[in-house]
């Protein structure tokens, strides 16, 4: 049987990495074929080059036999190719239909729309056409998306980590629908990095790893562990075991609110870390974890007594000052907010260093051992001379983490420390915050990888919506309950309690 | 068939930052010389009375000191300026002002003064400057006014008010009628260094001005925190570095350092207020700025550069008989190639041959 779709040899190099490395890879009509590998693996250049936004350096790509050039997303779709974006492209302020009907050749809305609630029907994507997208959930937006992709009536549609931002239901959801398109034919490419789905979903599965094809296997014969070598090229370290009872309050948050945009809003966020322990905060990107850390760091001031450090209000003293009392933070962004892109190690390893609050010259030479000792302490592959911006992903990472640890913080604060960072730099930075917990460091871990905090916390909360909900030990809250409380709903949610609890 | 594109580079290429600048220059006398030949000027002739001629004497050395002098004050000081993100292009007028305040303390000085009389003049000079930047600070910080536009509109008070106050309060009543003031007397006078040349202790103070400001950016905290707000705000907010702080002081450290340059001309070549003291250094000192690469050592170089071209002007004036605008022609070319030739420090050409597909 001819492949639906075929790659063989593609290349393509970017400045400085090999992004494709000769990636051959074949889907059979019908087939749901799952593309795993690590953040920066290729995955998703991969599909690009499928879908006629990046030109290949070398390589050919065949549909149903035939050597094809594709050199726009227009030709794509006219061989037959439709992708769903990890980023939504849709307009807020318009109705699900015309956001549908943009991307299409001008046709009667009636028509269009008759259309959409077919497709919609047939593969159970529920949407209401008149509906603002400005109301709809992110489950219901990439319901969106997809539609908008079946439209054309596509033979291979590819998915980029159309998980990232779903809750566990709303990820079922989306498989039963892609079970369905595979049925009828359809050939699905889903990009992921999360290994349970792959095996739930695929019936084959292609690990890539630093550009390569390293692997093809049939997932549902193989285990979590044994996919995760494959993608990660080595066993990752195993987290050292933790028994240490926490201390005092170190980090009290009291009915902190703030209305910001959307994405920066934050509803009367109560909450408590103890020196010597890890909280972990749970949640799909955008409901407030980024104002909850600003914040808390210091970047965003709110009123003084909502955030206290050891009793202390702190809610309207900066970062440094903040700093100067122990408390640390890793932000999520590293080139530009926690780094200066530009600069060298030695300057970047100043920039959180407390003694700029005190002295007016800078001492170089404590700048460049500064930067040793973190380039040496936490095995950065780089000199203390170079340009931050030429480290790697995990290198970087570990510059950063390092530079706030070497500081021994007595509050850490971690936003995703670990996205994108290799498997080896991951474990190296999991196990430092492990050992310090046991010095009596309080830690809040944010991070969308829901494995992550079951790993490294000893408690876990969700934010949605800008709420937190209250905090469960991460033995006591399966996945499927971690999600329900990931789309808002949990135990005090109800209104009357809640209400009753705010009038107390 | 061969084709070719620019492809971005891993890391921006740090030969070519130096080699962008000297590139535009070589570029610029090229087409100056197809200019001089378009103007029925032999380009042989043409470039050397442009470029040549001046650095044939020991007293063109000495006239190119003293026109880079305030190239250099200004220059450097908007250097500061540009590293912190804080546009100001209205060195101009914070150079006029500095003249106007600096003009107003000579002009107090009478037979009796002391021959230190012209450090006061100096002092108010920077003063004036850097009262005149603190209007485009204060509206900004306090406003959020856009910087560009504030200092930029500034000029055009600033040459309004020199004008105003050469025609009216301080004319000199023996003049003529001409819009000027009276001359310095000797003691409110910047002291030469060679007797029989222009050249005065400005030229030193500016070069010292230089040396200050690279220490400030590469050894101090505060040039520092200058740097980081400039490069990466979040980082600087991350950082716990205040920006208003920053764009005070970048605005009052550029302001002074151009308020000195017009006390230096003022108490100095020119030895009295006119409408006119400045021939747009403050301008000039914008693209002396970028080509030396918002580095101090790189601004003394490009200074002296663009007084040569000043000079070379004149030169073409008086001796070819071409139109002095000339400068600005060549002032323009040289931003204009450096601009180009600066795509090459993030891009290169890659030749390729064309898919066949």
């Amino acid at each position: 049987m001819t492949p639906r779709l075929a790659l063989c040899d593609i290349t393509k190099r970017y400045a400085s990495t090999l992004a494709n490395d000769s990636v051959s890879l074949a889907v059979m009509p019908g087939e749901i074929l799952a593309l795993l590998g690590e953040n920066g693996a290729g995955k998703s250049t991969l599909m690009t080059v499928v879908f006629g936004i990046t030109r290949p350096d070398s390589g050919t790509i065949a549909v149903d036999g035939v050597t094809v050039d594709i050199d726009s997303p227009r030709r794509a779709r006219s061989l037959g190719i439709a992708m769903v974006f990890q980023q939504f492209a849709l307009f807020d302020s318009l109705s699900v239909l015309q956001n549908i009907a943009l991307g299409l050749p001008a046709a009667p809305l009636a028509a269009i729309e008759s259309r959409v609630l077919e497709l919609a029907a047939r593969y159970g994507l529920e949407i209401v056409p008149q509906r603002r997208v400005h109301d709809l959930s992110i489950g219901e937006r990439q319901r969106i998306e997809v539609l908008r992709a079946l439209m054309s009536s596509p033979r291979v549609l590819i998915l980029d980590e159309p998980t990232s931002v779903l809750t566990p239901q709303a990820t079922e959801r989306l498989f039963e629908t892609l079970r369905e398109l595979s049925a009828d034919g359809v050939s699905v490419i889903f990009i992921s990095h999360k290994l349970h789905e792959v095996r739930r979903l695929a019936t084959r599965c292609v690990v890539m790893r630093a550009g390569k094809v390293v692997g093809e296997v049939d997932p549902r014969s193989e285990s979590d562990a044994s996919l995760a070598r494959m993608m990660l090229g080595a066993e990752p370290l195993p987290i050292a075991a933790h028994e240490s009872p926490a201390g005092g309050v170190a980090l009290a948050v009291d009915g902190l609110s703030f209305v910001g945009s959307d994405q920066w809003n934050l509803d009367r966020v109560s909450f408590e870390v103890r020196a010597g322990e890890i909280v972990g905060i749970a949640g799909i990107s955008g409901n407030g974890q980024q104002a909850l850390m600003a914040a808390l760091a210091g970047e965003l001031l709110v009123e003084a007594d909502a955030v206290r450090l050891f009793g202390q209000a702190v809610g309207r003293l900066n970062t440094a000052q903040r700093r100067a009392l122990g408390l640390r933070y890793v932000p999520e962004q590293r080139l530009g907010h926690a780094v200066v892109a530009g600069m060298t190690l030695s300057d970047n390893a100043l920039l959180t260093d407390l003694s700029l609050q005190s002295s007016h010259v800078l001492n170089v030479d404590k700048a460049s051992e500064r930067a040793a000792q973190i380039v040496q302490r936490f095995g950065v592959r780089a000199a203390t001379s170079a340009k931050i911006e030429t480290l790697s992903g995990g290198n970087l990472q570990k510059f950063i983490a390092g530079r706030e640890m070497l500081a021994v913080p007595r509050v850490l604060l971690l936003d995703q420390p670990t996205w994108g960072v290799d498997a080896g730099s991951t474990s190296a930075i999991r196990n430092e915050l492990i050992a310090l917990r046991a010095a009596g460091c309080a830690i809040v871990v944010v991070s969308e990888e829901l494995d992550e905090l079951y790993q490294l916390a000893d408690r876990v909360v969700v934010m949605a919506g800008g709420r937190l909900s209250p905090s469960r030990a991460p033995q006591q809250i399966d996945t499927a309950e971690l999600g329900r409380w990931m789309a808002g709903f949990w135990p005090a949610d109800d209104p009357r309690r809640a209400s009753a609890e705010h009038a107390a | 068939m061969t084709s070719w594109h620019l492809a971005p580079r891993a890391s921006p290429s740090r030969a070519w930052i130096w080699l962008s600048p000297v590139t535009a220059l070589v570029l610029t006398l090229i087409a100056g010389a197809i200019l001089f030949s378009v103007m029925g000027t032999s380009p042989l002739q043409g470039l050397s009375v442009f470029i040549v001629a001046p650095l044939t004497s020991f007293r063109g050395w000495s006239e190119l000191a003293l026109k880079a002098t305030p190239l250099i004050l200004c220059g450097v000081g908007l250097a500061v300026c540009f590293r912190a993100n804080v546009w100001n292009i209205g060195a101009e007028g914070q150079l006029i002002a500095g003249a106007i305040v600096g003009g107003g303390i000579a002009l107090s000085a009478d037979a009796d003064s002391p021959r230190a009389w012209f450090v006061w003049v100096l002092l108010a000079s920077m003063a004036g400057g850097a009262l005149w930047a603190s209007i485009t600070a204060w509206l900004r910080d306090r406003f959020n006014a856009n910087e560009i536009l504030v200092s930029l509109m500034l000029v055009y008070v600033a040459q309004q008010l020199i004008s105003w106050v050469v025609q009216g309060p301080w004319r000199d009543p023996n003049g003529y009628g001409f819009p000027q003031s009276e001359l310095f007397v000797a003691a409110a006078r910047v002291p030469v260094i060679v007797d029989g040349l222009r050249l005065n202790a400005g030229s030193i103070v500016a070069l010292l001005a230089a040396v200050t400001v690279w220490w400030m950016l590469a050894r101090t905290v505060i040039g520092f925190q200058l740097k980081v707000v400039g490069l990466a705000p979040m980082a600087a907010r991350y950082a716990g570095f205040s920006s208003r702080r920053s764009l005070w002081i970048a605005l009052l450290v550029s302001g002074g350092l151009a308020g000195l340059a017009g006390g230096l001309e003022v108490a100095g070549p020119i030895g009295q207020l006119t409408s006119t003291v400045s021939p747009g250094y403050g301008f000039a000192a914008i693209i002396v700025a970028f080509v030396g690469r918002l580095h101090p050592v790189g601004v003394v170089l490009a200074s002296l550069v663009m007084a040569l071209f000043y000079i070379g002007g004149e030169l073409a004036q008086s001796r070819l008989g071409l139109p002095s605008a000339l400068t600005g022609v060549y002032q323009g070319l040289l931003l204009f190639f450096l601009l180009a030739c600066d795509t090459f420090v993030r891009y290169r050409v890659q030749f390729h041959q064309a898919a066949t597909v």
